[in-house]
């Protein structure tokens, strides 16, 4: 018998009951709660008179709503401008107080992305399954989890159950071997995985990433091509345990201390395929072909090397690629033959849970240090992942550094990634950003949304046109 | 939850791949505390003219006449035929929510997005898959013939078009047999409660760090 993927063996630990039409029954031992997909699932828990199974497994904080301006910020939820976007925050706190559940509330210096905010705090740990109704949860596997995204039917599912009820994804082994080059980070190895298999490629599987690459890469450089997976279409990301994991770990405000530290180090040993395993696909890529990567469409796949030039449609022989290709060139206000570095971006947005983190920060900082954006840039916005790594950047002198150049630094959430709360693009304009969607409207109704790395980000602010970081 | 048993009726287009669900529901709807009310901004961007608000009166908007939803051939569809990938992107059950709200009870693709495919069957709504050349076979039947209604039996998995062409889809049978009788699915496994005790005291000797931290 062959030997079990890291995915079969966290599958294994969490398996409650099989049942004999292929479902199964998963233990789940992390909920992360955030505002925007939780108000219905605790309605659905008070109209069935049900309380949630274990309080302690579950932590929320408020992220995709919460205003970034300082000034706004001040006023807690109370200070929330915006009516509607209030009110959610206002019931994440009602429910939480109401089910007794543990929040880090919106001027808590540990408040930031659900994403960031729960590897940050130990409150997600190798070995563990977490969910959380947000299809970025993926961003866990990092650690060695099992972890992704729901929907608000399974939230209170979990709430009330500890459990899902699911069905084994096949195995996908995302190898990376070899080195990257200077000025080339995690993000463009996602971006360039995408591109090589797709936005549905990895549907119906769970992905792990492998090979030398990843297995130099920093934790959180790990935390950001897991984060990507759902974009290549597979629900979980996960990389293997190794002592760049327990480094990272150790220390964390809930991670294990003592004795128990050392158990969990013994289990989390294990948590990595074995060398026999067998992989249903494997995608292989060199770390040297890699080059910064730029989005020009309308879908992450639609991505190309800083070099590239924008695809002809009217040279496809596929019906449905040509017609998105079409339809992506309208909606960006790009034509065909284009260089990416002809492009040249309104806005420059550095955040999100792909790309909040200090190491980020620091990447974009070294690009922008000592320099100013251009002039044509209306908008540069630095928005730390959370209190913490806001905190870090500060004593680093890192603010000063994106205020010198011009840019905007802001309190932690979502921010422009997704335009919930005051900071969007307008319509037609042009975004570099750091996040993970370039869907239509995605930042901001018209607006047009260029996925890059925090140092390509930056270098498109400082010139005031898509460049590649290592020319500048 | 609704049951869902034969559904016949007027198919609707959203004929691009790699539909996400921003483009279903757009974000600023997602403000919302309430699971209800998400229809009239279904597909809010290619639908209407201007950029949709939580809250406002959508019946005084502008309507984009080439969007299919607002063609008089399509009103009152309850089946939407779509492409590869439908659903990617964010997790957000609104888009199910929008879709079910606004009359949808089917789609038919030849492939969803696996967040978006789970979160249709805790609905109602049942997302079926049919070859890619079969669901181009249906696009163009139902562009040449306005009114064009489709029978969809979730029982003997069967689509039927009006000429009587008979197509097998696959469903897995726990959802089957979940969506066949409009069952609550917390209330089912919560009946293995006993199970989850069991397993849950196992696991917390072999990973107590993983217990009692939070709180
Ligand atoms: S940063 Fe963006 S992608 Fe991440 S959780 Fe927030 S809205 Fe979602």
């Amino acid at each position: 018998m062959s030997g079990k993927t890291l995915y079969d063996k966290l599958w294994q630990s969490h398996l409650v009951e099989q049942r004999e039409d292929g479902s199964a029954l998963i233990y789940i031992d992390r909920q992360l709660i955030h505002e925007v997909t939780s108000p219905q699932a605790f309605d659905g828990l008070r109209l069935a008179g049900r309380q949630p199974w274990r309080l302690d497994a579950n932590l929320a904080v408020p992220d995709h709503n919460v205003p970034t301006e300082a000034r706004e910020r001040s006023g807690g939820v109370a200070g929330i401008v915006d009516p509607v976007s209030r009110l959610q925050v206002q019931t994440l706190d009602d429910n939480c107080r109401d089910f007794d559940i543990v929040e880090i509330d919106i001027n808590d210096v540990r408040q930031g992305i659900v994403h960031v905010v729960g590897p940050e705090q130990g409150a997600t740990l190798p070995g563990m399954t977490v969910v959380c109704g947000d299809s970025h949860t993926s961003t866990h596997g990092a650690l060695g989890a099992l972890a992704h995204g729901i929907g608000t039917s399974e939230v209170e599912h979990a709430l009330a159950t500890q459990c899902l009820v699911q069905s084994k994804m096949k195995n996908l082994l995302v190898r990376v071997d070899g080195q990257l080059g200077p000025g080339v980070s995690a993000k463009d190895v996602a971006l360039a995985v995408i591109g090589e298999i797709g936005t549905a490629g990895g549907t119906g599987y769970a992905i792990e990433f492998g090979g030398e690459v990843v297995r130099a890469m920093s934790m959180e450089g790990r935390m950001t091509m897991c984060n990507m997976s759902i974009e290549a279409g597979a629900r979980m990301g996960m990389v293997a345990v190794d002592d760049i994991t327990l480094e990272y770990v150790n220390g964390r405000p809930y991670a294990p201390t003592g004795d128990l530290w050392e158990q969990a180090v013994d289990a989390w040993k294990d948590l990595h395929s074995d060398a026999d395993a067998v992989f249903d696909r494997v995608v292989e890529l060199r770390g040297e072909d890699i080059k910064p990567q730029v989005t020009w469409g309308t879908s992450p796949e639609m991505v190309l090397p800083v070099d590239g030039i924008l695809p002809d449609p009217a040279a496809m022989d596929n019906d449905t690629r040509r017609t998105a290709t079409e339809r992506a060139l309208e909606y960006m206000g790009l034509s065909a033959g284009m260089a990416i570095t002809d492009i040249k971006p309104d806005r420059v947005f550095i955040g999100s849970c792909t790309n909040s983190r200090i190491e980020d920060l620091r990447a974009a900082a070294a690009v922008v240090k000592g320099k100013t954006i251009a002039s044509s840039i209306k908008q540069a916005l630095v928005v730390p992942g959370s209190g913490e790594v806001k905190k870090q950047a500060e004593a680093e002198g890192l603010d000063k550094v994106f205020l010198d150049a011009g840019m905007e630094w802001r309190e932690p959430g979502c921010s422009m990634c997704l335009a919930m709360n005051a900071d969007k693009l307008g319509a037609g304009e042009h975004c570099a950003s750091t996040s993970n969607r370039n869907f239509e409207g995605r930042q901001g109704f018209g607006g047009r949304t260029h996925l890059v790395s925090p140092a390509m980000a930056a270098a498109a602010a400082v010139a005031g046109h898509f460049i590649d970081v290592r020319d500048l | 939850m609704k049951s869902f048993t034969v559904l016949q009726g007027v198919a609707a287009p959203m004929d691009r791949a790699n539909v996400d669900t921003d483009l279903i529901i757009p974000k600023q709807f997602l403000k919302s505390v309430k699971r209800s009310g998400f229809g009239p901004n279904l597909f809010d961007e290619l639908r209407y003219t201007d950029e949709g608000q939580p809250g406002q009166d959508c019946s005084t908007r502008t309507l984009k006449a080439d969007f299919p939803l607002n063609q008089a051939r399509y009103q009152g569809a309850s089946i939407l035929l779509a492409r590869e990938n439908f659903g990617c992107g964010s997790s957000r059950e609104h888009a199910p929510w929008a879709l079910e709200d606004y009359g949808f009870r089917c789609i038919i693709a030849p492939s969803y997005a696996d967040i978006f495919y789970n979160n249709c069957f805790k609905n109602g709504v049942l997302p079926v898959v049919l070859e890619a050349s079969v669901v181009e076979g249906l696009f163009a039947e139902m562009y040449a013939t306005p009114g064009y209604q489709l029978s969809v039996d979730l029982d003997s998995q069967l689509v039927t078009t009006p000429a009587g062409a008979q197509h097998a889809f696959d469903v897995d049978a726990f959802r089957k047999h979940c969506l066949l009788n409009g069952l609550d699915d917390i209330g089912l496994t919560l009946e293995s409660s006993a199970a989850i005790r069991d397993y849950e005291s196992k696991w917390r000797q072999q990973s107590p760090w993983l217990f009692d931290v939070i709180k």
